[in-house]
């Protein structure tokens, strides 16, 4: 296959998973697969990134299709050919070679584990290989290998280290899959198929503990990002009032020619926000990563309060602020303090809001934002549309974000669409969809 | 115009940014080469204190041309970045020839030598090679990226009263960014992009041993260790390579040849700058228990 078809299919690829890449950037990469040659694989790997990429979250979804499009090598490794593995062999050469830190020699094994014991129909599975090998359960005895190294203070990162090792093996194991797997099967199909997505496109919902990890360092820079927009808004002032002293003051430069008029700096508006988040079972992936968000944003905004309910509201702002140090803990110390559910721990969303109608009204003024967060699915409950109508009135802006998809709403017992009605609703079920939200919903 | 054409190699980058102190990983030698052999500029991105803004710096040093910088932040504009009219000089010259006409005047006025080049204009007149570096280009307004979009694009620079000028020889053009706010897609697809994370071990002790000679090499090992580990716990603020540094120029003056539990309590307010975070990696590496 020649070079710049599978230029063009590692770039449709891609795009497959949404990296946006434009016919500009694959005559770039063909130019750099010129400059670079095909010799040396990982400067190939570094330069298609550098002309294709336009961030690092796009660059796990690169790494695997690239190793898919430009394997290795064909074919079973060479030490599977001639030889036989058992289990226990594997287990100890795994052993020497994770204590010893070397990188190659994890490789290497990794093809093999894939070869002996990762046949899975047709293909290979890189799942069946490590169910086989279970490397996870060799931590204790590669950290017996590895000696302790004599009782300095490092010893103590030893094993987080080592898992570390043990992870990059898996990985290791999962590329060595897809390889094979394209071979035996084509391409295109583990093209498609057996690429993760990119950590911005992955369901809040469905995120599992890895990619919620992810999703939790993404949340970082957002907030950041979030706060120079404001920033940046806040102090744009070219038109308004002029200020005399500052133009008179610029004008000495041009000869005492106001030809720099300067305006009057607005004081800053200062956005309040209350954010009003559904806490039950359903929508708890996403609930807790948005508590990641308001925690990162509670520096950012001068007032900020939230509330969590699953029947009952309670506020729990105060939960938020003292979990600052730790947010892994916050979901489970907000279930064990606040009173959520007076109930059977359903949502109900009617009676959530006639309570918090009720109880704090006030909380909602003129110049707050309100964001409501939840799946809208009331258990087959009265929505309550006009106390949420009236509850909202006051404010400035209300949104409403919706982890599920649009296709969804309005099935079962959601009355998204209902909802929909009184206050704007957003589909928002991933990071990229939220980075564009945080764009739409600041104030001007 | 010529391309810049500093290197020969992608080894050929690695051995002079080292001969000037920047150890390049594989990943960001192979980039810089092709920036310069494409004629493209590099947007670099990564996390505080990885060495983006001493990539320019090294790759100045290693080629021997000059450094024009443009340091961006909220509210840098056009007169700050590419040119501005010099007002005071031309109303001096007005008042000079009082007696000629409007036209003579003008013609006179709008010269070059009226002209103050900012940053971009400077890189791009002259003959000698040259690396321009432009920082934090995510602090800039969004409207500062329009203004370069010309300048990288083709690498001229129109001035309405004048014309355009061209470059005369392509600068080899580095812009840095912390990623504080998505930068324009029609400015990244100008650039070659690279993203330089924390080194790895091995890089990161040469780093260390190169930039503190008197640091022996088990203390550079194990220090980067600590800080490896560090890195893969979440900080609010994870140390970055030149914490490292500063860490080991710290122990080196405390005197210190191996690591124990008192010296990284006490010396760990050099690569842990949150109190959150302080608290967190007592909390990890048992530095409150095992100082009983």
């Amino acid at each position: 296959m020649s070079l710049p078809s599978r230029l063009v299919e590692l770039v449709s690829a891609l795009r497959g998973h949404g990296v946006a890449v434009g016919s500009s950037e694959t005559v770039d990469a063909a130019a750099v697969a010129g400059v670079l040659g095909l010799a040396d694989r990982e400067r190939l790997r570094a330069g298609l990134a550098a002309a294709l990429l336009r961030g690092e979250g796009q660059r796990p979804v690169f790494d695997a299709v690239f190793d898919v499009c430009f394997p290795l090598g064909v074919g079973s490794p060479e030490l599977a050919r001639d030889q036989d593995w058992d289990l226990d062999r594997l287990r100890d050469e795994l052993v020497a070679a994770l204590a010893d830190d070397d990188g190659d020699a994890v490789g290497r094994l990794a093809g093999i584990a894939v070869e002996a014991f990762g046949r899975y129909g047709g293909g290979f599975s890189a799942y069946e290989a490590l169910e086989r090998v279970r490397p996870q359960t060799l931590v204790a005895r590669v950290l017996a290998e590895s000696g302790g190294g004599g009782g300095g203070f490092t010893d103590r990162l030893e094993r987080d280290e080592v898992r570390r090792r043990v992870e990059s093996f898996r990985e290791a194991v999962r590329t060595e899959a897809r390889r094979r797997t394209a071979e035996a099967r084509g391409r295109q199909r583990v093209l498609e198929h057996a690429v993760a997505p990119s950590a911005d496109r992955v369901d809040f919902l469905v995120a599992n503990r890895k990619q919620l990890a992810e999703l939790r360092r993404a949340v970082q820079p957002l907030a950041r990002k979030l706060a120079t927009r404001l920033a940046a808004r806040r102090r744009r002032a070219n038109r308004g009032h002029i200020d005399i002293r500052r133009t008179l003051r610029r004008s000495l430069s041009t000869g005492g020619v106001p030809i720099h008029l300067a305006h009057r700096r607005r004081s800053p508006a200062r956005p309040e926000i209350v954010l009003v988040c559904d806490l039950s079972g359903s929508v708890a992936g996403f609930a807790n990563f948005t508590m990641l968000l308001v925690q990162a944003l509670r520096d950012q905004f001068s007032k900020i309060r939230v509330f969590g309910f699953i029947d009952t509201v309670d506020e729990i702002t105060h939960l938020v602020h003292t979990g600052a140090a730790n947010p892994d803990s916050l979901g489970a110390r907000v279930h064990s303090e606040a009173t959520l559910s007076t109930w059977d721990g359903h949502s109900d969303y009617g009676r959530a809001f006639r309570h918090f109608a009720a109880h704090h009204a006030d909380a909602i003024g003129p110049r707050t934002s309100v964001l409501i967060l939840g799946d809208a699915r009331t258990n087959g409950a009265d929505p309550e549309l006009a106390v949420l109508r009236d509850l909202l009135a006051p404010a400035r802006h209300a949104h409403w974000l919706n982890p599920e998809r649009t296709a969804l709403w309005s099935t079962g017992d959601s009355e998204a669409d209902r909802y929909a009605t009184v206050v704007p609703m957003h589909e928002c079920r991933n990071t990229r969809q939220l980075t564009t939200l945080v764009g739409k919903l600041l104030p001007t | 115009m010529t391309e810049s054409g500093f290197f020969a190699s992608v080894d050929d980058v690695v051995d002079r940014l080292a001969a000037r102190g920047y150890l390049a990983s594989a990943a960001v030698a192979t980039t810089v080469f092709l920036a310069d052999r494409l004629g493209r500029p590099l947007l670099v991105e990564g996390p505080a204190g990885v060495g983006k803004t001493e990539l320019a710096r090294a790759v100045s040093a290693a080629t021997g041309s000059r450094l024009v910088r443009l340091q961006c932040y909220e509210g840098v504009d056009e007169a700050r970045a590419l040119y501005e009219w010099n007002h005071a000089k031309q109303l001096l010259r007005i008042t000079a020839g009082r007696d000629e006409g409007w036209e003579a005047a003008r013609a006179d006025i709008f010269t070059e030598e009226f002209l103050l080049a900012r940053p971009l204009l400077t890189a791009i007149t002259g003959d000698e090679p040259t690396v321009l570096l432009v920082d934090e280009v995510d602090k800039a307004d969004v409207e500062v990226e329009g203004l370069l979009l010309e300048v990288l694009g083709d690498f001229q620079v129109t001035v309405p009263e004048l014309g355009t000028i061209v470059a005369k020889r392509k600068p080899f053009t580095v812009l840095t960014s912390n990623a504080t706010r998505d930068l324009s897609d029609a400015l990244r697809r100008r650039c070659l992009f690279l993203h330089i994370d924390f080194p790895d071990a091995e890089l990161e002790q040469r780093i260390v041993r190169t930039k503190v000679p008197g640091v022996d090499e088990a203390l550079a090992a194990s220090l980067v260790r600590v800080v490896g580990a560090l890195r893969a716990m979440e900080l609010r603020k994870a140390p970055s390579v030149a914490e490292t540094v500063d860490w080991a120029r710290t122990l080196l003056a405390l005197g210190a040849d191996t690591l124990d539990d008192d010296l990284v309590r006490q010396s760990l307010g050099v690569i842990v700058k949150h109190q959150d975070d302080v608290t967190r990696v007592r909390d990890r590496l048992n530095l409150s228990e095992a100082g009983r």
